[in-house]
């Protein structure tokens, strides 16, 4: 019976190496659904597409720690394993009341400490330290992205660089979905685009809205991950690598209603002659800014 | 201050006891002695029955759920046609996935597993482990279990409202939580019932403290107590601490539904182009700022007992002494303390500053440390000793690999820059049910085999038992591995349909694999649900110890009479004198006098 | 109702030198100490984050129109109170029944009083001057602290009105046991009017 139960063991960690593999490859199997515009970059089972100058310094953490990870796990397992064979129940074995004297764990969790310790202020800490307060000054794009249920929102400071003023009590869903002031002079020149448009190897600082509920700004490709809460305006940055044309999605990461599920958006990383030729086609057409 | 030390001096000699009304001994009602009963036994059993009930409701939604993810807006089968009000069209729409979601992570926490670990086996096992005849305050914990009750029929009620049952997450995160549903019950009655829970779990605390620090055996001192007990000692601090947070914020949110208040509604919010009525001046963060100083100790709630009973069971079948009986203990305690200022991990990708992300990323880091102790004191156990592979070893052992997992994938996750792409995907979802499913629902199966023969008299069937252990073990993994691939993947958690995106389409199939395994997991239970009826009439009949344990509650018959003990019991060793050379039988009951080991 | 024969109900303990029930108060009023002290906290980040001006702006003293008299009046009457329910539970200690309802009876009264100024004075003016909770967050929280604490008095009342009336049956079959009822419910009242002896500068002085 023993012996049974531990080839029943053995067949339960192979049978999920095994389901594991094959869903793995019936995934790659299924094709992408049509979303309106063709995404770029490779999706799988494992981080996404990384477009982004400083998204490796993610990546490299997460890489890192999953190593640590499995290293820890399987050697501890390998002595889990090795324990339940070893001392197992049987006829003429009787336990050692005399507990072991064991060192080496202490080393252990001495060591799990050391690095979580490096992990921390060797990773974690400076990178973040990077993301939250080295903002671009190379002259970066500023783009303001308002989210709403279930929509996103990307406005424009236009030539002169500056936001023009929102007041919510004149929004209209239609006409002026930010609540744009006419009056202001700052926002003049200001457009507002449900598509999301930057340029490719240049900065791009985003200050980050809300309407209603908290969402959460997500681009994948770009390991950028913001809430978006109502009454804050919380400023993030990033910066695309060279020759990553595109178009990427956005996601809304944070439960925010009933079609949470549907709050997409996309970003184009655009060439500086596309993005010049979008905000023409943008700004050219003026007649629902025209109206009011 | 004075008169009553006089008091406590005068009468220190005075061991008259007391009967509540004075009438101990005649026959009891059979309402007073099942249903309205104050014996800690039975409360334990109400408190184990309802919470399995809960449980299996829980895991019914998700199984409802996963369709839906899994072939998302096709009809459901069979209970799609069932209950056409619910499903038009026989498919989910999304409103009813967020309500099935909220519920579900609801219901599994505050009504399945808390009650099951602190209500049931704490309320069971705890007095008759320190030898006590019945909970310190038995009419308080009659009291307990009913709110309790009352609070799981408001949740259960929430499903029939016009609007249906909560939609804004476990979490319940304002604003969404205050503007969905407006005019109606859903949510509101989402946060009654939650008051409800808290207060039981207060009384419930109060009365566990006071339990364990008054009425120990005497000779038990607080180092000689089970681990398990001691797990339920910080437990209850933890319940009693932490739960009142949120009551409070659920008090504010309660305000800003009903009477219009604007705690956590900031100015200027425009909901569909409708500017709303609030006058504003809220913070939104203030709700997560206040659940989460609960909601990080309620993990803990979630994961100590648990620990406790598997550290329990893998003394009394490993025949071995505890491997760092008291840093296990130190561990447990600090684990507790550190739970109260680790809550802003969850909050990393609010906006939080540098110095406030790298004191909560530290704090973080520290608490991981007490964890690998403990497993690491538990695996060590097994070294030298001599295994037996029955039912309640088999899910103890599992535990720990399986705890484990969840354990170390927390780690990404208290790093503020490995969570930005982590954060809110299912990393975050496969992460937490690592601990709280195979971890401590598989904890909780071992508690049920380990002490269904002191509750009933009768052994569950052990064949049976090994089926639903080997099944449940690969379905529950095949369930919830996918999910970290998925997180990496950069799915977002609580989508109805993530297959509109490309990310999300690309790994459709491993959501399949996992809806796959969770009905299968449900299936495995079925073995369970058949071995837990019948054994309870038709087990085989046991001795008052058949595991040979050390511990006090095997010395009271099986099950124990009104007052747990024949006698008063005297504690006379620790709690794990296991493997004792020399001697006939290899263990020395805590209770048996005789030469030290 | 049978419960099992418990040790330490009503003798204390050796070594914590407390009974059961001495014991659980305590543990119940540091629940209710974060409970409080959850509100205390949010009050002060709201009060913090504020915005400067607007309908959403904190209210200046004078606007919130709450009188420091009305405040300070019952202020005096919890405290009196407080000294009434010592005495109640410092006439059992002589067993002068008598005395203690008169103490105890005195002790409703006042939290009466209490309850009738709170909601003819101030609930009721105020919500008639449109100062309703959702008039600012002011109100909010002052309707909200104020009105939980009510609550509070209001539970306290009952339990000490069962004590005069029905619940002092128990005096005649076991004194000692009675008397650590009153000292426990006098533990409660006593954190109660500490409540609201942070609650009134909190909201009537500042």
């Amino acid at each position: 019976m023993r012996r049974c139960s531990w080839r029943i063991f053995l067949a339960v960690v192979f049978g999920c190496v095994v389901l594991g593999q094959t869903s793995v490859l019936r995934a790659q199997a299924v094709a992408p659904k049509d979303t309106g515009v063709k995404i770029d970059g490779e999706y799988g089972p494992f981080l996404p597409t990384d477009i982004s100058v400083d998204g490796y310094q993610v990546d490299r953490l997460i890489n890192v720690l999953h190593v640590f990870m499995i290293g820890l796990f399987v050697g501890w397992g390998l002595f889990f394993a090795f324990c339940l064979v070893k001392y197992r129940q049987r006829p003429g074995h009787r336990a050692n009341s005399v507990l072991i004297k064991a060192k080496p764990s202490k080393y252990l969790e001495i060591a799990v400490a050391i690095f979580e310790a490096v992990l921390l202020f060797g990773f974690s800490i400076p990178v973040w330290a990077r993301v939250k307060s080295e903002f671009p000054t190379d002259d970066p794009m500023r783009v303001r992205v308002v989210a709403e249920q279930f929509a996103w929102n990307f406005h424009y400071p236009g030539a002169d660089k500056k936001f023009g003023k929102l007041n919510p009590k004149i929004i209209d869903l239609v006409k002026n979905p930010l609540g744009r002031m006419d009056d202001d002079p700052a926002g003049k020149d200001d457009f507002v685009s449900g598509e999301f448009h930057v340029i490719e190897g240049r900065s791009v600082v985003v200050e980050i809205l809300s309407k209603d509920v908290i969402h959460s700004f997500f681009v994948p490709v770009l390991r950028v991950k913001q809430d978006a809460i109502p009454g804050m305006r919380i400023p993030i940055w990033f910066k695309t690598k060279e020759k990553t044309a595109g178009a990427y999605e956005i996601g809304c990461a944070q439960l925010c209603g009933n079609n949470h599920f549907s709050m997409r958006a996309v970003m184009h990383v655009d060439t500086p002659e596309q993005y010049a030729a979008w905000v023409k086609k943008v700004t050219a057409p003026p007649e629902e800014f025209k109206e009011d | 201050m004075a008169q009553h030390q006089h008091k406590g001096g005068g009468h220190g000699h005075d061991h008259h006891h007391h009967d509540d009304h004075g009438a101990g001994h005649h026959e009891l009602s059979y309402w007073r002695k099942y249903i309205f009963s104050v014996d800690h036994k039975i409360i334990g059993i109400q408190y184990g029955l309802t919470a399995l009930c809960f449980l299996f409701f829980g895991f019914s939604l998700m199984m409802i759920m996963r369709w839906q993810l899994a072939y998302p807006n096709k009809p459901i089968p069979v209970i799609g046609s069932l209950f056409p009000s619910f499903f038009p069209g026989g498919a989910m729409a999304p409103e009813m996935y967020n309500a099935f979601g909220a519920m579900h992570g609801t219901i599994m926490v505050f009504l399945g597993v808390v009650p099951m670990l602190v209500g049931a086996f704490g309320n069971y096992v705890m007095p008759l482990q320190i030898g006590a005849p019945d909970m310190a305050f038995p009419k308080l914990n009659m009291m307990s279990y009913w709110v309790y009750f009352c609070g799981g029929v408001t949740m259960l009620a929430s499903f029939f409202v016009k609007g249906g049952a909560a939609q804004s997450g476990w979490t319940s995160y304002a604003p969404l939580s205050v503007i969905t549903q407006p005019h109606q019950w859903g949510q509101t009655m989402w946060l009654i019932g939650m008051v409800f829970l808290i207060t039981s779990s207060l009384l419930g605390s109060i009365n566990f403290i006071t339990t364990i620090v008054q009425l120990r055996a005497k000779g038990l001192t607080m180092f000689r107590l089970p681990f398990f007990v001691w797990a339920q000692f910080v437990t209850s601090f933890l319940l009693l601490l932490a739960f009142p947070p949120l009551e409070a914020a659920g008090i504010l949110q309660l305000m800003d539904r009903v009477a219009g208040t604007s705690f956590f509604m900031p100015e200027g919010l425009v909901v569909s182009g409708q500017m709303q009525s609030y006058t504003g001046g809220g913070n939104p963060l203030l709700w997560q700022h206040l659940f989460w100083f609960l909601a990080h100790p309620e993990v803990y709630v979630l994961i100590l007992p648990a620990m406790g009973m598997v550290a329990e069971i893998i003394a009394s079948n490993t025949r071995k002494a505890l491997w760092g009986y008291r840093t296990m203990v130190y561990s447990i305690i600090f684990l507790g303390f550190m739970s109260f200022i680790v809550w802003a991990h969850h909050m990393f990708i609010t906006g939080m500053g540098q110095k406030m992300a790298a004191f909560f990323a530290t704090t973080t880091m520290i608490i991981s440390i007490p964890s690998v102790v403990i497993l690491t004191a538990m695996v060590i156990t097994l070294h030298g000793a001599s295994i037996r592979f029955n039912v309640p070893m088999l899910f103890a052992l599992a535990f720990l690999p399986m705890f484990a997992i969840g354990g170390l994938t927390g780690l990404p996750l208290g790093l503020p820059v490995s969570d930005i792409q982590l954060h809110d995907t299912y990393y975050v979802i496969g992460h937490f049910h690592y601990v709280v499913a195979p971890g401590t629902i598989f904890a909780i199966f071992a508690g049920i085999y380990f002490w269904f023969p002191k509750a009933t008299g009768r052994m569950m069937n052990e064949a049976l038992g090994k089926v639903h252990f080997v099944l449940s073990f690969i379905f529950i993994n095949v369930a919830f591995m996918p999910m970290f691939f998925q997180g990496l993947a950069g799915v977002s958690r609580r989508l109805a349909d993530q297959t509109g995106y490309a990310h999300g389409n690309a790994v459709q199939g491993l959501t399949r694999m996992s809806s796959w395994g969770a009905w299968m997991l449900g299936l495995s239970q079925v073995p369970f649900i058949i071995n837990f009826f019948v054994s309870m009439f038709a087990g085989r009949k046991v001795s008052e110890n058949p595991w040979e344990s050390t511990t006090l509650e095997w010395s009271a018959p099986s099950p124990p009479p009104h007052g747990n003990f024949k006698s008063t019991p005297v504690v006379h060793r620790g709690p794990y004198e296991y493997g004792v050379p020399g001697i006939a039988k290899d263990y020395f009951p805590q209770h048996q006098a005789g030469a030290e080991a | 109702m049978s419960t099992a024969v418990l040790p330490y109900t009503v003798e204390p303990h050796p070594i914590t030198r407390l009974y059961s029930g001495k014991l659980g108060i305590w543990l119940f009023l540091a629940s209710e100490v974060m409970l409080f002290g959850a509100l205390f906290s949010s009050y002060v980040l709201l009060r913090v984050g504020a915005p400067v001006a607007g309908p959403a702006a904190w209210p200046a003293h004078a606007e919130t129109g709450l009188s420091w008299k009305i405040g300070g009046f019952n202020t005096l009457v919890l405290i009196i109170s407080s000294v009434t329910m010592v005495m109640a539970w410092a006439a059992l200690k002589t067993h002068n029944i008598g005395r203690a309802k008169a103490y105890l009876a005195t002790t409703v009264f006042l939290a009466l009083v209490f309850i009738v100024v709170k909601l003819t004075l101030e609930y009721i003016p105020k919500i008639q001057a449109g100062h309703t909770p959702s008039h600012n967050n002011f109100f909010a929280l002052y309707f909200t602290l104020t009105g939980l604490h009510a609550l509070h008095i209001i539970g306290g009342i009952i339990v000490i009105t069962y004590f005069i009336g029905p619940g002092s049956a128990l005096w005649k079959t076991d004194p000692e046991y009675f008397t650590n009822r009153v000292e426990c419910t006098g533990l409660y009242w006593h954190f109660v009017d500490l409540v609201w002896i942070f609650l009134f500068p909190v909201l009537y002085l500042t």
